[in-house]
């Protein structure tokens, strides 16, 4: 069969599952935006920002566990992808972008929109080809999809001439084995490494299981439960590591790290052992490196080689996928009780409850606390949360408890700003349900703003829920503690933004006080069939706690004063 | 300490491009980066020497899709041989003394002109740097180095397990640039 190579792109795709593509039409993809037409089986998003396109297949991704589909158009098409993939990059999210590149002929001459897309992406990307060739593309297509979705996931990008579009050739799709000498992700840990972490955890006495995003996406929340539960190991988790295991479960400990709990944050401190699964020792989780976890022994379980060490120096490195090396530990694993550890940790979770804002009588106020914590309740703590990043992302992770997989999108790695409310798009229209919830800043939603219009147009069952603070408020939180309250370029005028919604067709509400907090929720997820926009206006003046500044000891928390000490 | 790495890589455009990048961006200090053919012309060789954490090297190395085998060959016995080109302002007193001093060192005149001789000078990096020491007196006009180059001593070899790559359209260019 003859085909294009526009033809052969959205053949491709159908063969590698793709039913939608988030994506912007330009010049150099307009072959294959052209061909689309052939094909109505694949779904075109078009978003109002190509960034808002990478976030949506990073959306799409991260919900459905399948890889997200980008198309955009040469030069400044690409360009604007460039956030969305370095996104994708550091929270290792399956995504392929497709970019259409000048004429191969022209390439090298600062053509109308060249840019050099796989320059500029190399360092972004977990791997990026140009395809001169149209012989070649349907091999590449097929490798860009294998290389995105296995190993450590991550985003791929694909730079197609245009001339490569119009380009004719016998199709012929390669079934065969995907042939890369140097790319064999790592399955199995050698016995010996096995025996090596059996003999660290009989003899443990502290141990304590760090979940990260690993556990998410090698499947294997059930293993690490079951090795959690034999042994009495406490666990806590990774801002992206929650869903990976049940929040609520009595050996959960929570989030850790600079916003985690004071109590993961001692277990860590005072641990014999730590079992980190699936996570990376970034710095927002183990702060001031030299003081770390002092007295642990540590095994390190990642499909990433280059993770082992390169934070943190550990005594077992296994690299492996870590669903399949706990298969072969579990076998070994005998039961332990660790109780005094237990009641040890539980000591430290003295008078947190009471200095928690959520308990507490704060009058007319509202607080973003109460908005998440309120929503985790009228949703049945099992919605699909999307935030944002600033303050409401840190109060989704403390106040809305996860119980499931692929139910907290955040963006942790590169903490972009503006990823919410696409990605929500992106993972509303990829679940097909109602239970999607966008929990945004009232900056970081402006930032990708626009991407209303597609939710619009799309008819994408996505609740936008504002946390509107009138401020920049993580960086006003940074101002007040370590800044001497100077609050430069933080606070902010915002649009009203129920009208903003409304002038989109999108129902919107606002809501100012606790009781209305609920019956809100209720009024959005009656509504099934498009987008509603909630604007919560909270506290302005209101910090995250506990919080360790960065790069100081992980012991040495800023916690909320206790209600005895001050107003709030 | 500086420490010998041999990768091998695929050899295709922009590979080379791709390793410099991730030095660059992982902040690696290269003393010496060489690449070149192998016996298959699917695989392109680096040797490359550093005076940093070898082990982050190697591991950061697998990230990259075109990287196939990366060796820290530094405790195994090698051969290694870096070669330097060397032109030396000469005149009647001193073009003696540059051919004695090639012969101490085994080197070879391979170019000569009434002011000037090239120098041909292959070995390690410690019989380059006096061979350099000596000649600089005399007057070094200009100098290139090709780097180090390394292969393991025995029957220990660095191998791609057989791999052939796929058979590609005619425009498939080769190259490691
Ligand atoms: C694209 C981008 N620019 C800047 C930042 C730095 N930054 C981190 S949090 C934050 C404030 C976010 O404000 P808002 O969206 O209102 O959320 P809030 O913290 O008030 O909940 C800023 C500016 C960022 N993370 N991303
Ligand atoms: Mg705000």
């Amino acid at each position: 069969m003859k085909l294009t190579g526009a033809e052969i792109i959205l053949e491709c795709l159908l063969r590698e599952g793709v039913d939608i593509m988030f994506g912007y039409p330009g010049g150099a993809i307009l072959p294959t935006y052209d061909t689309m037409t052939k094909y109505p089986q694949l779904r075109h998003v078009l978003v109002r920002h190509e960034q808002g396109a990478a976030h949506m297949a990073d959306g799409y991704a991260r919900a459905t566990g399948k890889v997200g589909v980008v198309i955009a158009t040469s030069g400044p098409g690409a360009t604007n992808l460039v956030t969305g993939i370095a996104t994708a990059m550091l929270d290792s999210s399956p995504i392929v972008c497709i970019t259409g590149q000048v004429p191969s002929a022209v390439i090298g001459s600062d053509a109308f929109q060249e840019t050099d897309v796989t320059g500029v992406t190399l360092p972004v990307t977990k791997h990026n080809y140009l395809v001169y060739n149209v012989e070649e593309l349907a091999y590449t297509i097929r490798e860009a999809f294998h290389i995105a979705r296995t190993g450590r996931p991550g985003p791929v990008l694909v730079d197609i001439p245009k001339d490569v579009q119009t380009a004719v050739t016998e199709f012929v799709y390669p079934e065969g084995p995907i042939e890369l000498p140097g790319y064999r992700p790592p399955q199995r840990a050698a016995e010996e490494d096995i025996a090596a972490a059996l003999a660290l955890i009989e003899s443990a006495e502290r141990p304590l299981i760090l979940a990260g995003h690993g556990v998410i996406m090698s499947g294997a929340g059930r293993e690490v439960l079951q090795f959690a539960e034999m042994t009495q190991t406490p666990f806590a988790l990774t801002l992206l590591g929650k869903g990976g295991l049940p929040e609520t479960h009595p050996l959960s400990l929570g989030m850790m790290g600079m916003h985690g709990t004071g109590h993961a944050n001692l277990a860590i401190q005072n641990a014999d052992l730590l079992l980190a699964f699936g996570m990376r020792f970034d710095d927002r989780v183990t702060g001031n490196l030299k003081t770390y976890a002092p007295n642990a022994k540590k095994i390190h379980i990642d499909i990433d080689i280059s993770e082992i060490h390169k934070n943190v120096r550990v005594d077992v490195p296994i690299v492996g996928d870590l669903k399949t090396v706990l298969g072969q530990l579990m076998p070994h694993v005998k039961p332990i009780e660790h109780k005094a550890w237990l009641g040890q940790i539980r000591d430290w979770m003295e008078d947190a409850d009471e200095r928690d804002i959520v308990n507490r009588d704060v009058g007319e106020r509202l607080f973003a606390a109460h908005v998440i914590h309120d929503m985790w309740r009228a949703t049945g703590g099992d919605a699909v949360v999307v935030t944002d990043v600033g303050q409401h992302q840190m109060w989704e992770a403390q106040y809305y408890p996860h119980q499931r997989p692929h139910t907290l999108l955040t963006s942790g790695g590169l903490g972009t700003m503006g990823f919410g409310m696409p990605a929500a798009i992106g993972a509303a229209l990829g679940l097909g349900g109602p239970n999607v919830w966008a929990i945004v800043g009232d900056g970081g939603f402006q930032m990708t703003l626009p991407e209303l219009g597609t939710a619009m147009q799309e008819r994408a069952p996505v609740k936008i829920a504002i946390i509107n603070n009138g401020f920049l408020g993580m960086v006003r939180q940074w101002q007040e503690f370590f800044y001497e309250e100077r609050y430069n370029a933080t606070p902010m005028h915002n649009p009203d933004f129920v009208k903003l919604a409304e002038a989109y067709g999108i129902p919107a509400r606002r809501v100012t006080r606790r009781e209305d907090v609920i019956p809100a929720i209720e009024w959005a997820n009656s509504i099934t069939d498009g987008p509603t926009l909630i604007d919560f206006v909270v506290e302005t003046h209101d910090l995250v706690y506990p919080m360790v500044p960065a790069g100081a000891d992980l012991h040495k928390m800023i916690r909320r004063p206790l209600p005895s000490d001050t107003a709030i | 300490m500086k420490r010998t790495l041999v990768a091998l890589v695929e050899n295709k455009p922009g590979v080379l491009n791709r390793v410099a990048s991730l030095f660059r961006r992982r902040n690696f200090n290269i003393d010496s980066l060489t690449v070149g053919r192998t016996e298959n012309p699917a695989i392109s060789r680096m040797t490359i020497v550093v005076d940093a954490d070898a082990e982050k090297i190697r591991t950061q190395l697998y990230k990259l899709v075109n990287v196939i085998q990366v060796q820290d060959v530094t405790e195994i016995p090698d051969v290694s041989r870096d070669l330097a080109l060397i032109k030396v302002r000469v005149n009647s007193q001193t073009r003696g003394e540059v051919v004695q001093l090639c012969d101490i060192f085994r080197a070879h005149i391979v170019d000569a002109t009434t002011d000037a001789l090239i120098v041909e000078v292959t070995g390690d990096e410690d019989k380059i740097t006096s061979m350099t020491e000596l000649l600089r007196p005399i007057g070094i006009l200009e100098m290139v180095r090709t780097g180090m180059v390394t292969m393991t001593r025995g029957e220990h070899v660095l191998s791609p397990n057989g791999y052939k790559p796929r058979p590609s359209g005619n425009g498939y260019r080769t190259n490691v640039l």
